[in-house]
């Protein structure tokens, strides 16, 4: 038993170590995202003295670009099961050493996703008042405790499956089917949850009806699923180039049909959506009036549904030709969806919801320059997050940081992995 | 010949692993500089929260000796911060007793004598000023809000082609916002006033979203009230100061319909276009406009939130 907590507190401290060794261009990156977060955590400081005043939020549009974040985000996290369905359903071999950086990436989007909660909050402080036996969590009445509960069990489900995983491989030991296996495919289900919950969170407001419509819920999933498999794709590339890690481009491939029968999902749903805002010519409408056309002058977010309408048309058509097979289109195919989408998301689906309010009136949102720093803060933050534990995985993975190699000097860098030593010490 | 050994790299390394250590410290220091940096406008934080609010209780969890002691600390807040001592009490309910409001449109002249007279009684942020109540002027003949203007401002009210309609918490028999609240931070008590626990509040605004009548206001920073505009008759659930960062609204005047008067909006409306009652009492005025008069308007009345403000018309 005290072997075990020993040999894992080694464990730990060693991935710790290499989080923070690396060559120049590690530390300029890690430097960087330190600085944005940084910047953010400050901006976030004046935000808890002034209030939310500080942000572009008014009583007529009061969620922003914060909750708009997190809605995407959470499909960012969801989506990681995209990956996890061809390896553990259809046994995909391609995939399957690729699961983790997947899994990884939830871990690091749900992180992003409740520190947006949290600084939407109007009092952070009062936290605990959602912890069930100490507060009053609403459950299961309100959509919002839902939420928290999946998110947080989404979170664990991750953590712990990663974690397992990677303890296993620094062990060389197998993994214990009944430690995992079941957690992934709770995993699965969950990953739909999360979405499914976090679209229910709208679509549950019957005096929005720009929300309150089924569709809602069927085109956070589509989305998600472009969105997801497309960063997951930009960041195999990334690990490739970087690491000596094995990353087959079949394996890319396979994210790639994902991605592109997603986007025409996707389309096709918006479209759906299109035609019943305006064919009926309701009142109901007029929120997608304001956001497709604009209203009574009024037409912020005009410029910017058709940006994303735009992008995401481009994306579907790359993705649908051949020419997506070629990595480099498909790596514009994947940045043009993850910019449409987030536009689509945030700017699209959650600030005209408010517009105009319930009584009518246009009062238009820009988020402040504080509020804009507080979300750069968080994604550097997630990346942050993200890239230590790339950092931490890869190795692993390679079985360069290893129980076997214990003792030995540190690996600096990305070398090559050192031979086995065959003596004994 | 003597081969030459190549000179000891024990001092090298020694060197690099001090310059090494050197630098890492740096790093170390600089890093936490900055943290301390970034963080430094927390300084201005001024008393967000003592231990005593931080743990305060929620409001149906509080024994009588509890709510006597909260009471106390509340009515010390205020008197630090405006000087003058207030008088909170904690009012409950009435046994037979739901509140129903009726507004009559045929009067209304769109004064705005009730907006403000509301925001004197209930000690709401002077700056920026929340409102509860938003007079709508409708074209003659429609009762969809997004023909109604919110901003207007004319030498002589009525004008001639409009009526008026205000519209503030509805005090609904199916409070969207209510099933929303994550932490049960607002309820629907027995007399029919949704009533909020700014206390318990933890700013999420999902409230806000989920009202189909835009009747919930947020306190986006800490409130402002002149000394010498606050009034001192207090409620728990009612017009006691708000914090910054929690959620407020109509509450039908709790510390007055309470204790047996009228709203501050219907006493100041100079036309008589407000009335407010018992509905559980048949001699009640609103008993008595629920029996006579032809129609009601509820507002929304197909969102199926079923408001306690009725709208209606002399012939």
């Amino acid at each position: 038993m005290i072997t075990a907590a020993r040999n894992y507190l080694i464990f730990i401290r060693r991935c710790t170590r290499i989080a923070f060794v690396g060559d120049w261009r590690y530390y300029a990156w890690m430097g960087l995202l330190t600085v944005i977060s940084l910047l953010g955590l400050n901006a976030y400081a004046k935000q808890l003295v002034h209030g939310l005043i500080v942000t572009g939020m008014s009583d007529e549009v009061s969620w922003g670009v914060y909750i708009a974040n997190f809605t995407f985000l959470v499909g960012v996290a969801a989506a990681a099961v995209m990956m996890v369905i061809p390896v553990y359903i259809y046994d995909n071999e391609e995939l399957h050493d690729l699961v983790i950086f997947g899994e990884l990436l939830a871990v690091a989007a749900i992180i992003m996703c409740l520190a947006f909660v949290t600084v939407d909050l109007g009092r952070p402080d009062r936290f605990w008042h959602l912890i069930p036996g100490i507060g009053q969590l609403n459950f299961p009445r309100s959509m919002l405790s839902w939420d928290v509960i999946v998110l947080n069990g989404y979170l664990l489900l991750n953590v712990h499956i990663c974690g397992y995983l990677l303890y296993c491989r620094y062990q060389n030991r197998k993994p214990g089917k009944w430690f995992y296996i079941p957690f992934v495919f709770t995993a699965i289900v969950w990953a739909v949850s999360i979405h499914t919950v976090t679209a229910f969170l709208y679509v549950g407001l019957g005096g929005r009806p720009f929300w309150n419509a089924s569709i809602v819920g069927p085109r956070f999933l589509a989305s998600a699923f472009t969105a997801g498999p497309a960063i997951i794709i930009l960041a195999l590339q990334i690990i490739r180039h970087f690491t000596r890690y094995r990353i087959t481009d079949k394996a890319l491939l396979t994210l790639r049909s994902i991605v592109q029968v997603s986007m025409i999902i996707n389309v096709f749903l918006l479209l759906c959506e299109v035609f019943k805002e305006f064919y009926s010519g309701t009142t109901h409408g007029v929120s997608a009036r304001y956001l497709f056309l604009g209203l009574h002058g009024y037409h912020a977010l005009v410029p910017w549904i058709w940006t994303a309408i735009a992008l995401n048309l481009v994306a579907m058509v790359i993705l649908v030709l051949p020419v997506s097979r070629g990595l480099r289109w498909l790596d514009v195919a994947c940045v043009l969806s993850i910019v449409g989408i987030w536009i689509e998301k945030g700017m699209g689906l959650v600030i005209p919801g408010f517009i105009p309010t319930p009584l009518g009136a246009i009062v238009e949102y820009v988020p402040s320059l504080n509020e804009t720093l507080v979300c750069l803060g968080i994604w550097a933050f997630g990346l942050l997050c993200y890239t230590i534990f790339l950092r931490m995985s890869v190795p692993i993975l390679q079985g360069r940081i290893a129980k076997s190699n214990e003792g030995q000097p540190e690996l600096q860098g990305d070398a090559p992995a050192p031979l086995p030593d065959p003596l004994p010490h | 010949m003597t081969p030459t050994l190549p000179p000891p790299d024990d001092k090298t390394s020694d060197t690099s692993m001090s310059r090494r250590n050197f630098l890492r410290g740096a790093a170390a220091f600089g890093g936490l500089t900055a943290l301390a940096a970034s963080l430094a406008p927390l300084r201005q934080l001024e008393d967000f929260s003592s231990s005593e609010q931080f743990l305060q209780k929620y409001y149906k969890e509080l024994t009588p000796d509890d709510m006597t002691k909260v009471i106390g600390r509340i009515e010390r807040e205020v008197q630090k911060e405006y000087g003058i001592r207030p008088h909170v009490r904690d009012l409950k309910p009435m046994d037979g007793v739901e509140f129903v409001y009726c507004l009559n449109l045929t009067r209304c002249i769109g004064c705005r004598k009730c907006v403000h007279a509301c925001v004197n009684e209930n000690n709401q942020s002077r700056n920026p000023e929340i409102q509860y109540i938003r007079v709508l002027k409708m074209p003659h003949g429609s009762m969809d809000v997004e023909k109604g203007d919110h901003t207007y401002e004319a030498k002589s009210v009525p004008e001639k082609g409009f009526f008026y309609m205000p519209v503030q918490c509805q005090q609904c028999q199916n409070p969207p916002c209510v099933k929303v609240c994550p932490v049960n931070a607002t309820w629907q008590e027995k007399d029919g006033i949704t009533v909020i626990d700014y206390d318990w509040c933890i700013g999420c605004r999902y409230c806000e979203a989920a009202c189909p009548y835009w009747a919930r206001r947020f306190n986006f920073t800490k409130p402002e009230i002149p000394k010498e505009r606050l009034n001192p008759n207090m409620a728990y659930l009612g017009n006691r100061p708000r914090k910054q960062g929690v959620m407020e609204k109509c509450h039908f005047c709790i510390q007055r319909t309470r204790a047996g008067k009228y709203p501050a909006c219907l006493e100041v409306c100079p036309v008589g276009a407000r009335k407010f009652g018992n509905i559980l009492d048949p001699e009640s005025e609103v008993s008595y406009i629920m029996r006579e008069k032809r129609v009601f308007i509820q507002l929304k009345e197909e969102m199926g939130t079923s408001p306690r403000f009725f709208y209606y018309f002399d012939k």
